[in-house]
């Protein structure tokens, strides 16, 4: 009979700062939304988030530098090559996608965010709370927490870590989504379906977690592959629980068929969140399920590499067909979005991790696709906040027509995100498909990659009738560019400036992503 | 037979070398301000830009100067600047490379630029545009030393497309007439043809060498097989007819006579036009083995000196004469180039006294078109040599020069030409002899036409001389066109030695059985042409004629019909038709595509129902789906 004790767990600090600071900021921002007056609290939070997420990207930096690297938090978190290279993607976007948030000369001096989430839509109190121009703060903490689960997530090396931080970094996203200030019904039934279906696809992660640990014995990402590398018997559990946390992970990169949340939840949910959500999630989940397939599951690929490639098919095929015809800015970006999930399934897929000295892993031409759509992702959403009817935002497709002769720079620069998107060279998107492709290719699914090609080029179809829309059409009566303040603009010349170098000088980036391209086990 | 071993190594580039790069970088910067600072400058640009150029012939003539002092061993010097790129093994750098053969360029460059430059702030004084048109000049001067200044040939590519695009803007710099842009345009288009024989070129040295410095091929062409050098020379000479307007590239030249007079004597009669000559000269290494390709040089020569005169005796526009004389006296050079190691330094000698007394006609041109309203047509002038006296001397002094007086610059140039052609080749010799008397038979055809005989001008024409900023050029190219020859007869050829790895031949001022000859046609040449068009009145108007001699002279050689005919009409086809099956094939197949996916997105779209509870019951078939696939394929 042994007593259980407690035992102080111990940390290593300085390599877990990042996380902790963010962590840390999130906490405060509370603290502060509950002891500042109303008219302090934008600019406090505004400035505790930057200054946090700035300070947690020097920490990792300096760690970077210092050579730190290893198991952390007592076998919890693992700090390797892509941890290092997707928490400072992670940073930088969530930095970009913070600063989204704080625009408000764009919206009538307010921010994006409902003046009072609680009270009813169309309501009395809701009236009032507008007329006094308050507006929910709170994103900001909440958006600390969700970027530290997020990074919590990619890099948890045991099962349990990775489902707390499933639901640390989902729930403050849950509730970010309903606050719109604008079409708030609209915006409430988006997060209650995020919720309800992320609350469902959560309960097969569970089970899959729950399933591998009766099958190895462990939580450990690195029990489990031993065990599956040395384990001949209850084969089926290990099937079956693969099969569960996949769904799991699957449902957050919003890879068919658990797509069907993307675009609801993208359209309802306030712009600057949906940007958030449109990279963030996507990068902390894709680097969440190289992490699990290639670290716990490698042993087991070639049961998960053909489902992973069927997936993947269906994910583009459906992401671009259905975006064909969409008439809205933000859905069809939530399909593009789906059909990105495809081509980096290609990649994941050709799990060429033992490469020729110098040349990409399929995790490094993963996270140079991921920094490429990063960049161009926030840019156009960026862009998105500032077309504008007397209402708020212009998000159909019939109302940007003829943006270019309105303003020639928001129209070129969505252009560029756009060529971006569909892959045109000289663009970061063109290096990313083909550091997938690559990849894939060199795992051995050459028809992995027909495919995907083909379907990038019809996908090419919707991307450019964007830019023929803006470019060739008669201007739309009653949209107008909204003026926006540098919160704005700041992420939209990142984005473009980002996007053109990639594609023009890709090497730095590619060869930084290359030399985090290894997993630790 | 390649004389490697007297090819000098070049030395680092130190003292005044060192500052070589300004001569580039000084007219590009000034061009770029004048561009860039658009109304600002229309004041003061012309004279900036005017400025550069000297400044630019100043470092010429800085480092020409420290080369005559230094030691034969060190003339060749290499200034590399800096990596352009590098892909995989091979790395670009752009550097420059200053030998005798290339500082004289960069002198004739300079130095007659500079008179032009000067010449044109008065040719150019009323034009509302002067200010751009002097920013062309100086983004022609900068490519043009980038051409003859560069060390490798991908560096001289620049250059070379450089003064081909400063080319097709100047020609077409009085846009609103519509056939100066369209030649404009036909010189880009040509000249394209020419570039795709560098690109050729150069590719294949690439795939041959790794790189394309000067240096390295011409030490590795030894060891090269025959097939690709004899590839490489052929490519070379396709560009070089491109870009000196040789046979059967020809035809945009005369058409560029719609541009600025000035932008007619700098680019197309004493510097860019020469660029052909400058190439064949420095790759003498790859034609020196490939005699194939060396042959073809001095057919295409000799035919163009042929038809080039040809042309200019049939021309009433006085600049469509100069420039196929322009074709003509290139065609001289080519054929001396061609010749091989006898004949390099001849091509370069001709090239520069070329240089001079061509500038020097043409501007006088100019000065005639400034004086009679900007009338070209050699039938509406005569009787000027009393109206514009200047004009009509420094004219008459690069009319002595062309046509080989004795003891004028062509004089030495030419004969020495005619008489490596007939040690070459009887046939090419003869007809370097008989070009000879031709040219001597069209240049007095436009002296009598223009400057004696009876007045025939236009009604309110009153000719008068030009102001001084014109003339001064004029007397000072005429200065040269007499004496240049003399001064350079028996230096030229010691001088270049080092570059081109070839010993001079004995020269003596004493005329030879061939000299004899020479001047004996060139008399009979210019009696015929007295007696011709000397004696009787001259018709305004050109009689209509069925000789079908003429008739090909004044349709230039029929170049257009049979371009249209060979290569227009079958490209214009071709465009249809590839029109056509894009239109209706490939946008059919595309439109069709995008139908059916269209009709496909509809129905995904139907499963989008907005319920929650639907999109659960699809995730879940998904999870039921992901069991299948997996027991399936553990079965399997």
């Amino acid at each position: 009979m042994t007593v259980l004790e407690f035992a102080a767990p111990v940390l290593e600090w300085r390599a877990l700062a990042p996380i902790l600071l963010v962590l840390a900021a999130g906490c405060l921002g509370i603290l502060l939304e509950a002891v500042l007056p109303h008219h302090l609290r934008f600019v406090a939070q505004m400035s505790l988030v930057l200054a946090s997420v700035v300070l947690s990207l020097a920490f990792l930096v300096i760690n970077w530098f210092r050579g730190i690297s290893g198991v952390l938090a007592m076998g919890s978190i693992t700090l390797d090559g892509p941890a290092y290279f997707l928490w400072g993607a992670l940073l930088v976007f969530g930095a970009l996608a913070f600063m989204v948030f704080s625009e408000r000369r764009v919206n009538g001096g307010v921010t994006a965010f409902a003046a009072s989430a609680a009270a009813v839509p169309g309501s009395v109190e809701e009236a009032e709370s507008a007329r006094a121009g308050r507006e929910h703060t709170e994103v900001f903490p909440l958006g600390l927490f969700a970027l530290g689960g997020m990074m919590v997530f990619l890099a948890a090396s045991d099962l349990i870590t990775l489902f707390v931080a499933l639901e640390v970094f989902s729930l403050p996203l849950y509730l970010m989504c309903a606050m719109a200030r604008r079409r708030r019904l609209l915006s409430q039934e988006a997060a209650l379906k995020y919720f309800l279906l992320g609350a469902f696809s959560s309960g097969f992660f569970l089970m899959g977690i729950a399933l591998l640990y009766v099958y190895s014995g462990s939580f450990d990402l690195a029990a489990i592959h031993d065990a599956v590398t040395a384990s001949v018997f209850g084969e089926g559990l290990l099937i079956a629980g693969l099969a569960l946390l996949g769904v799991g992970l699957l449902f957050k990169i919003g890879a068919v068929p658990f797509h069907s949340w993307t675009p609801d939840v993208y359209m309802g949910a306030p712009t600057p969140v949906t940007g958030f959500m449109a990279i963030c999630t996507k990068l902390a989940a894709v680097g969440a399920l190289l992490r699990v397939f290639y670290v716990a599951l490698d042993g087991e690929r070639w049961t998960w590499q053909p489902l992973l490639a069927i997936i993947a098919v269906l994910t583009m095929v459906v992401g671009i067909t259905a975006a064909l015809t969409q008439t809205d800015i933000k859905r069809l970006l939530a399909y593009s979005s789906i059909a990105h999930a495809g081509f980096i399934l290609t990649a994941v897929v050709g799990a060429s991790q033992i490469v020729p000295a110098g040349q990409a892993t399929s995790a490094a031409s993963i996270m140079f696709y991921l920094a490429a759509y990063g960049f161009a992702t926030i840019g156009a959403f960026a862009l998105v906040t500032m077309v504008r009817n007397p209402a708020g935002e212009e998000n159909g497709l019939a109302g940007w027509a003829g943006l270019a002769r309105k303003n020639p720079a928001v129209a070129g620069l969505m252009a560029l995100f756009m060529l971006s998107f569909a892959g045109i060279p000289l663009t970061g998107g063109f290096i990313g498909k083909w550091a997938v492709f690559t990849a894939a290719w060199r795992g051995g699914y050459w028809w992995l990659v027909i495919v995907a090609a083909l379907a990038s080029l019809v996908g090419a179809w919707f991307y450019l009738r964007v830019i023929v829309v803006m470019f060739g059409q008669e201007p739309a009566k009653g949209t107008f560019v909204g003026s926006a303040s540098a919160w704005t603009w700041i992420p939209v010349v990142i984005g473009a400036v980002a996007t053109l170098w990639l594609g023009m000088l890709p090497d730095s980036v590619m060869q930084l992503a290359t030399f985090a391209g290894t997993f630790l086990r | 037979m390649i004389l490697l071993e007297t090819i000098v190594e070049p030395v680092a580039a130190t003292g005044m070398y060192a500052h070589l790069w300004l001569m580039i970088a000084v007219p590009a910067l000034s061009a770029a301000v004048l561009l860039l600072a658009g109304r600002v400058s229309d004041a003061w640009g012309h004279l900036l830009a005017t400025a550069a150029v000297i400044v630019s012939f100043g470092v010429a003539l800085a480092v020409f100067t420290s080369m005559l002092i230094n030691d034969p061993g060190v003339r060749r010097v290499s200034l590399p600047l800096y990596t352009w790129f590098s892909t995989g093994e091979w790395e670009f750098g752009v550097g420059l490379l200053v030998d005798q053969l290339s500082i004289l360029f960069a002198l004739l460059i300079t130095g007659v630029g500079s008179l032009i430059h000067i010449y044109a702030i008065g040719y150019m004084a009323h034009d509302a545009r002067r200010r751009r048109f002097f920013a062309y000049l100086n983004l022609f001067i900068a490519a043009m030393l980038v051409l003859v200044l560069a060390d490798n040939y991908l560096v001289l590519f620049v250059g070379w497309e450089g003064v081909g695009l400063a080319s097709y803007l100047l020609i077409s710099f009085w846009q609103h007439k519509p056939a100066a842009a369209a030649a404009g345009v036909k010189a880009l288009v040509m000249n394209r043809v020419g570039d795709l024989g560098m690109l050729i070129a150069i590719f294949t040295m690439l795939a041959l060498f790794g790189s394309s410095s000067f240096a390295v091929v011409n030490a590795g062409v030894a060891e090269a097989p025959g097939f690709w050098v004899t590839v490489m020379g052929f490519a070379l000479l396709l560009g070089a007819c491109g870009k000196s307007a040789q046979v059967p590239l020809q035809a945009w030249l005369l058409d560029a006579m719609e541009g600025p007079t000035p932008v007619s004597a700098l680019i197309h009669a004493a510097t860019m036009v020469t660029a052909g000559v400058y190439l064949v000269v420095r790759s003498h290494a790859i034609f020196e083995l490939a005699p194939i390709a060396q042959t073809a040089v001095v057919v295409v020569g000799t035919v163009t000196l042929l038809a080039g005169a040809w042309i200019g005796c049939a021309q009433d526009d006085i600049k469509k004469v100069l420039a196929g004389s322009t074709m003509s006296q290139i065609g001289y050079m080519m054929l001396a180039a061609g010749i091989g190691p006898a004949g390099y330094a001849f091509a370069i000698f001709h090239l520069l006294t070329h240089g001079f007394f061509k500038a020097n006609m043409f501007l006088g041109a100019g000065s005639l078109m400034h004086g009679m309203h900007e009338g070209v047509d050699m039938r509406r002038y005569g009787a000027l040599r009393t109206a514009m006296k200047v004009t009509f001397w420094t004219f008459a002094m690069g009319y002595l020069a062309i046509i080989g007086f004795p003891l004028f610059s062509g004089y030495f140039s030419k004969d020495h030409i005619i008489e490596a052609a007939f040690e070459h080749n009887l046939v090419v010799g003869l007809c370097a002899l008989i070009g000879a008397g031709i040219t001597a038979f069209y240049m007095t055809r436009l002296m009598l036409m223009t400057f004696f005989g009876e007045r025939r001008w236009d009604e309110g024409v009153h000719p008068h001389e030009s102001p001084k900023v014109m003339t001064i050029p004029l007397i000072v190219l005429a200065v040269f066109s007499v004496g240049a020859g003399i001064v350079m007869n028996n230096w030229i050829q010691g001088w270049l030695e080092p570059a081109l790895g070839v010993h001079p031949h004995e020269l003596s001022l004493v005329p030879t059985p061939v000299g004899l000859l020479t001047m004996a046609v060139v008399a009979v040449g210019v009696a015929l042409s007295w007696f011709v068009f000397g004696r009787g009145p001259i018709p305004r108007v050109a009689p209509a004629t069925r000789n079908p001699i003429t008739l090909a002279g004044r349709n230039v050689l029929f170049a257009d019909q049979a371009n249209g005919l060979l290569f227009t009409g079958p490209t214009v086809a071709t465009a249809h038709a590839v029109d056509v099956t894009d239109r209706v094939g490939i946008d059919g197949a595309a439109d069709g595509t995008g139908r059916a996916f269209g009709g496909l997105s509809a129905m995904v779209r139907r499963v989008q129902s907005g319920y929650a509870r639907s999109y659960a019951l699809m995730m879940l078939f998904g999870v039921l789906a992901v069991g299948v696939v997996l027991i399936l394929s553990q079965l399997g």
